[in-house]
């Protein structure tokens, strides 16, 4: 992993017109976890602070906790995050929510000894488009950028989004860009993303915000499999450079 | 049995969704108007959650294959059966080789064709619901299209019965209000996100009779009026979603998100349209204007209670009549 000063990098965003990456969480200040509704029959659990994958574990150990609670519909894993959907409005909204950051508090970080996945990766050209602007926006080379994304290691952190989406983890800082105010209209399934702060691999063609760099061929959903999903929360995943079209 | 005779695009096959398969990043589908759908099944003493057609591009034409009892729910789509008109919200019995005629619906934009004995699709991770963008569900994972055959579940001898509900729109009083701009007025509830919106923003959410864009779909509908701006634009880390979630991406013009919306996003959330709401929502017409009125937790679980009551209400009675 690359070690990144974190102060340079905000002064550096700060001279573009650009979003704040979101830590801390819109609203939170404190340790405690963000509470809100979604709704009468949601609340989502936000964790405090920047994006730490410690945090994420605790997502997923609260998780295993909470999809068993009474009235529960499902338990939704984000990024550091865990939306609760019952199946019936909680009466007392309070109790519920005090409950809620009472099993976060205890939540113990849940190791999870995921699968690797090797992912072949095709970067640039035309199923890359958006590496210009990467480029642009961070003032690193097309060389460089790719480099930087193939050099770390990924963490699913929830799946979600699309069918077998995986959000991933560990994208270098250098290369974080904003997803697009104008989505790409039929972005091919495939695709090898950045999000903001997150890395992805486009599972349906479709409507897509977020930055194409490359294209892989992987296939991350299949309804024939036992477990529909390639990737599970807690799996590590590594590009491979296959061709570099630049 | 029916077979299609004429469909336009984006007809389908949904039930009351697909729950339980977010952590596969499955979004839910389903109903956009869950309440047509469930009192469809229920003036035909189906399950609630039995499949039925969702019609949201007329005119629809099907074929009766066979005798079978049927209910068109929904949008007011002047339904007919071999050119006899048929009130909305009815249940009636075809003959084989009579044509069941939807049109341009008067009001409402969705109806739905409920079967006796439910449509018979394969059920795909717990429900029968078409996922257009994963191509599963439903019929084939697609639109419906003329020459498609719609078989029911088997279900018990179906006298003829006439039969019909009063829609909800009458028969739940908080279901009509309607301000004087004639901009359908939607329940909200604040969102995670709310309080970091300026005043002036907050204040337009609320006052904005915001127009129904036509790049609206079963996805989310998106709306149109004066752009809400934060002072600067927040990516969240990704969050699970549910229906009717109002999200502000950067353009500032909010998205409600619905039946086939994705099931996580990272846009600002700034409300919730209250879940006993999204039925109205769906029957909004694109290029229609709403009003957001904000609603409590309270209020909100109490509007859901009256929807029930409806719902129990219309099937106890369609139970005691068929027991007749």
């Amino acid at each position: 992993m690359n070690v990144i000063d974190s102060k340079s990098l905000e002064r550096d965003w700060r001279e573009k017109p650009v979003p704040t990456f979101s830590h801390p969480a819109p609203g939170v200040s404190s340790d405690e976890p963000k509470i809100s509704s979604i709704g009468a029959r949601a609340l989502l659990l936000e964790a405090p602070g920047e994006f730490d994958l410690r945090w994420q574990r605790r997502i997923w150990a609260l998780a295993d906790e909470v999809e068993h609670w009474p009235d529960v519909e499902e338990a939704v894993l984000g990024v550091t995050n865990l939306l609760l959907v019952f199946t019936a409005p909680p009466r007392d909204l309070d109790a519920m929510k005090a409950a809620y950051a009472a099993a976060w508090r205890r939540a113990p970080e849940k190791a999870v000894s995921g699968r690797v996945h090797e992912v072949p990766v095709i970067y640039g050209g035309e199923l890359g488009s958006d590496l210009a602007r990467v480029c642009e926006y961070s003032g690193l080379s097309a060389e460089e950028v790719i480099a930087i994304h193939h050099g770390a290691i990924y963490t699913v952190c929830a799946i979600g989004s699309s069918p077998g989406f995986g959000y991933l983890h560990g994208l270098d800082p250098r290369i974080f860009m904003p997803r697009k105010t104008v989505p790409s209209l039929r972005m091919l399934k495939g695709t090898v993303t950045i999000g903001g702060m997150q890395a992805g691999i486009s599972v349906t063609t479709g409507p897509n915000g977020w930055n194409a760099i490359g294209w892989s061929g992987l296939e991350m959903f299949d309804l024939t499999q036992p477990t529909p999903c390639l990737f599970a929360p807690g799996d590590q995943i590594r590009f491979t450079p296959e061709r570099i079209e630049l | 049995m029916i077979e299609i005779v004429s469909c336009l695009a984006l007809n389908t096959v949904q039930d009351l969704g697909r729950v339980g398969a977010r952590h596969y990043g499955v979004s839910t589908s389903g109903a956009m108007d869950a309440v047509a759908l469930a009192i469809g099944n229920s003036l035909l003493g189906n399950p609630e959650g039995a499949a039925g057609i969702e019609i949201q591009t007329f005119p629809f034409e099907a074929r009766f294959l066979e005798d079978a009892a049927f209910a068109v729910t929904g949008a007011d789509a002047q339904a007919s059966l071999d050119g006899d008109p048929l009130p909305p919200w009815w249940t009636t019995t075809a003959r084989r080789g009579q044509v069941l005629t939807l049109r341009q619906p008067r009001s409402g934009a969705r109806s739905y064709l409920a079967l006796a004995g439910g449509v018979d699709v394969p059920v795909i991770l717990n429900s029968r619901s078409t996922h257009l963008r994963g191509g599963f569900g439903g019929m084939e994972g697609r639109s419906l299209k003329a020459g498609d055959v719609i078989r029911a579940l088997p279900h018990e001898a179906f006298r003829a019965l006439r039969l019909g509900a009063v829609p909800p729109q009458f028969a739940i009083s908080s279901a009509r209000s309607v301000s004087h701009q004639s901009a359908m007025i939607v329940r909200v509830m604040r969102a995670g996100e709310y309080d970091i919106f300026p005043l002036e923003m907050q204040e337009s959410f609320w006052r904005t009779p915001w127009k129904i864009s036509h790049q609206s779909d079963r996805g989310g509908y998106r709306l149109s009026g004066p752009p809400l701006k934060l002072p600067e634009p927040v990516e969240m880390r990704s969050y699970g979603l549910v229906a009717g979630i109002i999200q502000v991406p950067p353009s500032g013009e909010p998205i409600i998100q619905l039946s086939d919306a994705n099931t996580a996003g990272g846009y600002p959330k700034i409300g919730a349209v209250i879940e006993a709401d999204i039925w109205r929502l769906a029957q909004a017409r694109l290029g229609s204007l709403i009003r957001f009125e904000e609603v409590s937790h309270a209020e909100a679980v109490d509007a859901m209670a009256a929807i029930q009551t409806y719902l129990k209400s219309v099937r106890r009675v369609a139970d005691l009549y068929r027991a007749m």
